[in-house]
């Protein structure tokens, strides 16, 4: 992603315990939000190693890649994908600052998220439109 | 007084008997959870003690620290930012001093366990690391044995609970009769107190 790209915009991280599910929620995100391709969204999925987990490093470089000034919203699966940004978070030093932890459902709220990080939206609405993802009943 | 020299026996004891230990803790962790306990544990601990070799923290605050920020980076689950806040929580607690005393050391670790059941959402009797931590710092006041003893009770009376939080909870009624993985490898911690102190 180059640095002029997304300048000013709202970040996304996208953390699963599997790098594929990460890359792909990101790339259903974006094109679901109408080749919203300026959001900076960066998967973080599985561990370093390749397996099934959570890897503190690839969070904290994802969101540092993503990072326009503007804040980052970090979305999560489960267990230690949760407990790990926490774990970060509380740190103080190890994300950029105005990150936040964003409690939405993992697909449903990227969708959200980088349609309404594409409208300039700031941390704030960003957060809120994932968040409200819960609410939308399927049945 | 507990100086730095033994913080660091305590986390070279604890990575050796996690070590011992690592295939009874996956196997704990099969039926209840992803079977990744033990071995999640090891990475991390190995880390931790190859870190410890690399650098020497000169504080017991600075090595919990120390030990802590590696588990959060390398186990991979969600003992990894559990036992992380635990060790930073406690080292933060203890701040610059060189040594410490007991009690201190029972109310810095206190802060810990605090923080676990914050990041963690768990409360006692929930079937997790923290039914073996909480009557663990309850006893640290009669010393590491008693201490020891009463982690490894809290981790044994986890078997007939049903779990509440994490992988486990899913299970529903089917976790109930099994020991907690995460009880167990706290009292692995607990009992790794007495270790470094040559009781």
């Amino acid at each position: 992603m180059s640095d002029d790209k997304g300048e000013g915009l709202v970040g996304i991280v996208l953390v699963s315990h599997s790098a594929q599910v990460a890359a792909s929620v990101a790339e259903l995100a974006q094109g679901l939000a109408g080749g919203a391709t300026a959001v900076p969204v960066a998967p973080a999925g599985g561990t370093e190693g390749g397996e099934l987990g959570t890897s503190a490093e690839l969070i904290a470089a994802a969101a540092a890649s993503v990072d326009r000034g503007a804040g980052v919203a970090v979305l999560t699966d489960l267990g230690s994908a949760v407990l790990t940004v926490k774990a970060l978070l509380a740190e103080g030093d190890e994300l950029p600052d105005s990150t936040r932890l964003v409690d939405a459902p993992f697909v449903e709220g990227a969708v959200a998220a980088v349609v309404t990080a594409a409208a300039g939206a700031d941390l704030a609405a960003v957060e809120a439109a994932a968040s409200e993802a819960y609410t939308y009943r399927k049945v | 007084m507990l100086d730095a020299e033994f913080f660091r026996r305590w986390m070279t004891a604890t990575a050796a008997s996690v070590d011992r230990e690592a295939e009874r803790l996956t196997a704990l962790d099969s039926p209840i959870g992803d079977a990744d306990h033990g071995s999640n544990l090891q990475r991390g601990f190995t880390a931790v003690t190859a870190e410890l070799e690399k650098e020497a923290p000169a504080t017991p605050g600075a090595i919990l620290i120390l030990a802590g920020r590696q588990l959060i980076s390398t186990v991979g689950g969600a003992s990894g930012p559990l036992y992380g806040t635990l060790l930073r929580r406690t080292g933060k607690a203890l701040g610059d001093a060189g040594e410490v005393g007991e009690d201190e050391f029972a109310k810095a670790l206190r802060a810990g366990v605090d923080a676990v059941m914050t990041l963690g959402g768990a409360a006692p009797g929930d079937k997790t690391m923290i039914d073996a931590l909480v009557p663990a710092v309850d006893a640290l006041g009669d010393g590491f044995v008693a201490a020891r003893a009463a982690a490894e009770e809290g981790a044994v009376a986890t078997t007939p609970l049903q779990a509440r939080k994490g992988r486990a909870s899913y299970l529903g009624e089917r976790s109930i009769g099994h020991q907690d993985p995460g009880a167990t490898s706290s009292a692995l911690l607990i009992a790794a107190l007495t270790e470094a102190a040559g009781e």
